[in-house]
């Protein structure tokens, strides 16, 4: 075709040209560069002046660094070594490494137990966080609280074995039992167990009434304010007095009246039996077991718990009690029964509206006055009852707005197929509502992990605790801010920015809708 | 043709109470009315028993002794020789100054970090992350100590002002003294006829409030543009400047002034509320920051867009479309950051700043063993504070809701 041309046309080209590369300005980094840095006169400002700060910050954070000294003995000698020099003094690191991590009171030699602890929370925390893994695993998960129980706080290794076996022992043989049992002998078990319900209750009653009659006198009439406190708990007394026989009377025959499908019956009699079971078998079989095969391990009291190790225990302990208590006041506010929902809501607001520095202040001066005179409660336990009423407050307050998030037709699905109360929120409607709720659910065990911090507050000596008390008020290492709490800021934040990293991963693992 | 028969009537049978959904659910509140009525008695019956045993009672009178210790920080008048009860409210003030003052530095932090945190530049928007992610994952018990420690550690202490080459110097005319002991500050004194000019000054700013209401007026209903940021300006500092000057300066500064080992005079600013004030604004900010940018990015691209259609500027499709439409979705997870720093601020006790803990929870129940007392009027004062704090804000929320029709 390029002839017809030829002769009326100078030049022609007959063949395309080579694409030329783009120019220098819209590729690779220097296009990167003027994107994202210098894209017009307000970014390049910004630009400069965060690289000035970050500038600043680097020279001054990197010579305090790679200064810094491991091996001193004191502030003193660190300081020498430095000879006026910025540098950090990490030696108190690793003077102090155990106290910093365990505690300044645990036996040195039993580290290893909590190493091991840890390391096995891990393996026991894995099958419950990862869904891909067997699930038989989740056995060991079941078996961790008692094995870490024993490795953390010593003694006899049998003694939380026993209370294991009695429980593994008793669900075994009800489950296996219960279906065996003909049905006019499980009438009378039944009737037995009805009976023995029935007037424990009445006579828990009984007492109730008699110690509402002893607190109206011990308050008496002696102002106005004391007199209507006195009606009260009189009125009170009353009710259950003339309340008592009936009602535990029939709660004896709904047990009774449930023997043909059997459920209630047998959860209730293995309840009885591992209530009894602990209190008369638990001592003798634990030190008879003891006796023929001692394996114990040196017993630690709580209080000499510390160090990073309590944050841990107790930031486990408390996220994993208060997850299901959390479901069931959630449950409890969406309930239309107005007495059940009334409890739940004030008890959430009021935990909601305090600090948990009060609650912890409550654990510390005021619960011990709630409890029986002889009775003598770990501060460590008074502890973890208040932050897990804490968190579950909070959990609560996530679940229920997943529950409300939920389309009102599932709700209505799960009746239309006939499911009554239990099975309906165990199959239809708290998988998905939980699902929804698990960046706040995370958020929620992040928080109550970095408030456990705050125990330092009641003179307990956790990670915070060991460093402004032990630490600062040693005569080496008095004055040492950065390096100690930079050490703690790090393990925090290793912690705390490892789970919502996984929250974050679950969140897209769940995700069933299409995008 | 089927007829539809009555249902028939059941009688009522005991069984029901437990298996008919109808009355179960009376059967199970009575059972929980059962159990509360039990745990009171529990509770009540040792309770007693065990301040029977003490020696003790429940008596608030220990409200009206003499408290016999100092507060460096006070809003209102106090003496060692004043009640507990006025300890106590000394220590509310202060819970409620370190409260506001966090809650407003904490909302600027935070939308700040929040914009810059989807800023298209790339280093403004890593230090950002780097921001957030730092304050969020590390407790604020530890913020509020290393706060304090560069507040003790980096300012000068009183002493380096004195001397003939004193090593620190005061700031802004020699008015404003940074040490490590807090910041001192020039206090105002007034004179006769100050309220005059404090009055001058409040109706400005009421004058401001109807002149830009005018303004807007004037906009939406004939299209007039009346410029309004600099007679804004003029009318807020001039007239209450002019009556200063008038009636001969009744409103005088009191200047902090070196004397002995401290400074004397003028207002004092406690290290440890500076440092819980700093720690809860920027702790709370890195979180406030999260919501805002989740608030920015549930504004559909659309509204952009359209904005950017329209041929507004970035800073004006962020003021004027994007931000009041995020307020919305920013304005509940706000409130409950502003209670987390009212609740938080309680940590002051850890830097030894006298709030409502430090005083009636700490000094108080210490000295007067009134543990039970203390603790119960803490608790009622901080869900005061909570309760009040929600319902403000709720009303706000409820006006700032899009009004559905």
């Amino acid at each position: 075709m390029s002839d017809t041309h030829a002769q009326s046309v100078a030049f022609v080209r007959e063949t395309e040209l080579p694409p030329a590369p783009p120019p220098v300005t819209e590729t690779g980094a220097i296009k990167w560069v003027r994107e994202n840095l210098f894209s017009g006169w307000f970014n390049t400002l910004l630009t400069v002046v965060a690289f000035y700060f970050v500038a600043r910050i680097l020279f001054f954070v990197f010579p305090w660094f790679f200064n810094g000294v491991w091996d001193a003995a004191s502030i003193r000698e660190c300081r020498d070594v430095l000879g006026g020099a910025t540098g950090a003094c990490f030696a108190v690191l690793v003077d102090r490494w155990d106290h910093l991590l365990f505690g300044f009171k645990y036996p040195p030699d039993g580290y290893w137990r909590i190493v091991v602890a840890f390391i096995l929370l891990l393996g026991a925390a894995a099958p419950a966080l990862f869904s891909k893994l067997p699930r038989r695993l989740l056995l060991f998960t079941a078996l961790y609280p008692f094995v870490a129980y024993w490795l953390i706080w010593g003694g006899s290794l049998w003694l939380p074995m026993t209370i294991l076996g009695i429980i593994i022992a008793t669900g075994l043989v009800f489950r296996a039992v219960s279906s065996q049992i003909p049905v006019n002998m499980r009438q009378m078990v039944a009737a037995a167990i009805g009976m023995i319900c029935g007037v424990g209750l009445s006579y828990l009653l009984f007492i109730g009434a008699k110690e509402l009659v002893f607190i109206a006198n011990s308050i008496g009439t002696a102002s106005l304010g004391t007199s209507f406190a006195y009606g009260v708990f009189w009125l009170l007394a009353i009710f259950t007095f003339v309340f008592f026989i009936p009602m535990g009377m029939f709660v004896g025959y709904a047990i009774y009246n449930s023997y043909e499908d059997g459920g209630l019956v047998s959860v209730v009699t293995a309840l009885l039996f591992i209530y009894a079971a602990l209190v008369y078998l638990l001592a003798p079989i634990a030190s008879g077991l003891n006796a023929v095969i001692p394996i114990e391990l040196q017993a630690v009291a709580s209080r000499d718990l510390g160090g990073f190790m309590l944050n841990m225990i107790l930031g486990t302990v408390c996220v994993s009690l208060s997850l299901p208590l959390g479901i069931v006041l959630a449950l409890g506010r969406q309930s239309n029964m107005p007495l059940i929902k009334g409890v739940c809501v004030v008890f959430i607001e009021f935990i909601r509206g305090v600090p948990l520095i009060t609650l912890l202040f409550v654990a510390n001066v005021m619960l011990a006055y709630f409890m029986p005179p002889e009775s003598n409660f770990d501060l460590i336990l008074r502890v973890i009852i208040m932050i897990t009423m804490f968190s579950a407050a909070y959990i609560a307050e996530v679940i229920r707005g997943g529950l409300a998030a939920l389309p009102k037709g599932q709700y209505e699905a799960a009746d239309s197929l006939g499911l009554d109360y239990a099975r309906s929120m165990r199959l239809i409607i708290l998988p998905q509502a939980l699902k929804i709720s698990i960046p706040g659910i995370v958020n929620v065990a992040v928080g109550l992990f970095k408030d456990t911090t705050l125990v330092s507050i009641i003179s307990m000596f956790d990670l915070v605790g060991m460093i402004r008390g032990p630490i600062q008020n040693s005569t080496e290492w008095i004055s040492v801010y950065w390096e100690v709490y930079g050490f703690g800021a790090m393990l925090f934040f290793i912690v705390c920015y490892s789970i919502s990293q996984y929250s974050q991963w679950l969140e897209r693992q769940l995700q069933t809708d299409h995008r | 043709m089927a007829t539809l028969a009555d249902p028939i009537k059941e009688s009522f049978r005991p069984s029901m109470l437990l298996n008919d959904t109808r009355y179960r659910s009376l059967t199970f509140q009575f059972i929980a009315l059962v159990a509360i009525i039990a745990t009171m008695a529990f509770i009540g019956g040792n309770l007693v028993r065990n301040l029977a045993e003490a020696g003790l009672n429940i008596s608030y009178d220990f409200l009206g002794a003499q408290a016999g210790y100092d507060i460096n920080q006070r809003p209102i008048p106090y003496e060692s020789t004043d009640t507990h009860g006025r300890a106590a409210i000394v220590g509310l003030l202060n819970t409620l100054i370190v409260a506001i003052l966090g809650c407003i530095t904490a909302t600027v932090i935070g939308v700040v970090a929040g914009v810059l945190r989807l800023s298209p530049n790339w280093l403004v928007r890593k230090i950002m992350a780097i921001y957030v992610e730092m304050f969020r994952n590390v407790p604020v018990l530890i913020w509020i100590l290393i706060i304090f420690s560069i507040m003790i550690s980096a300012t000068p202490a009183p002493r380096d002002f004195r001397g003939e080459d004193p090593t620190a110097s005061m700031m802004l005319f020699d008015s404003v003294a940074v040490t490590n002991r807090g910041v001192f500050m020039p206090k105002p004194l007034l004179g006769d006829g100050s309220m005059l000019v404090i009055g001058i000054f409040i109706a400005s700013i009421i004058g401001i409030f109807f002149f830009r209401r005018y303004a807007r007026k004037q906009l939406f209903d004939h299209g007039r543009l009346i410029p309004t940021l600099w007679p804004s300006v003029g009318l807020f500092f001039i007239p209450a400047i002019l009556a200063q000057i008038v009636l001969g300066g009744p409103i005088t500064l009191e200047y902090p002034e070196l004397k002995g080992f401290n400074f004397q005079g003028g207002t004092t600013i406690r290290g440890s509320l500076i440092a819980l004030w700093f720690a809860l604004a920027i702790y709370t900010g890195a979180f406030i920051a999260e919501n805002v940018r989740a608030g920015i990015l549930a504004i559909s691209k659309g509204q952009t867009e359209a904005a950017a259609a329209l041929g507004l500027r970035p800073g004006r499709i962020m003021n004027l479309v994007v931000l009041p439409q995020a307020l919305r979705v920013i304005i509940p997870p706000l409130i409950s950051q502003y209670l987390n720093i009212t609740k938080n601020s309680s940590l002051a006790i850890a830097v030894g700043y006298m709030d409502l803990t430090g005083t009636l929870g700490g000094i108080t129940l210490l000295q007067t063993g009134r543990a039970i007392e203390a603790v119960l009027l803490l608790m009622l004062f901080y869900l005061t504070i909570s309760l009040l704090i929600s319902f403000f804000m709720n009303i706000y929320n409820n006006a700032m809701k899009l009004k559905e029709r």
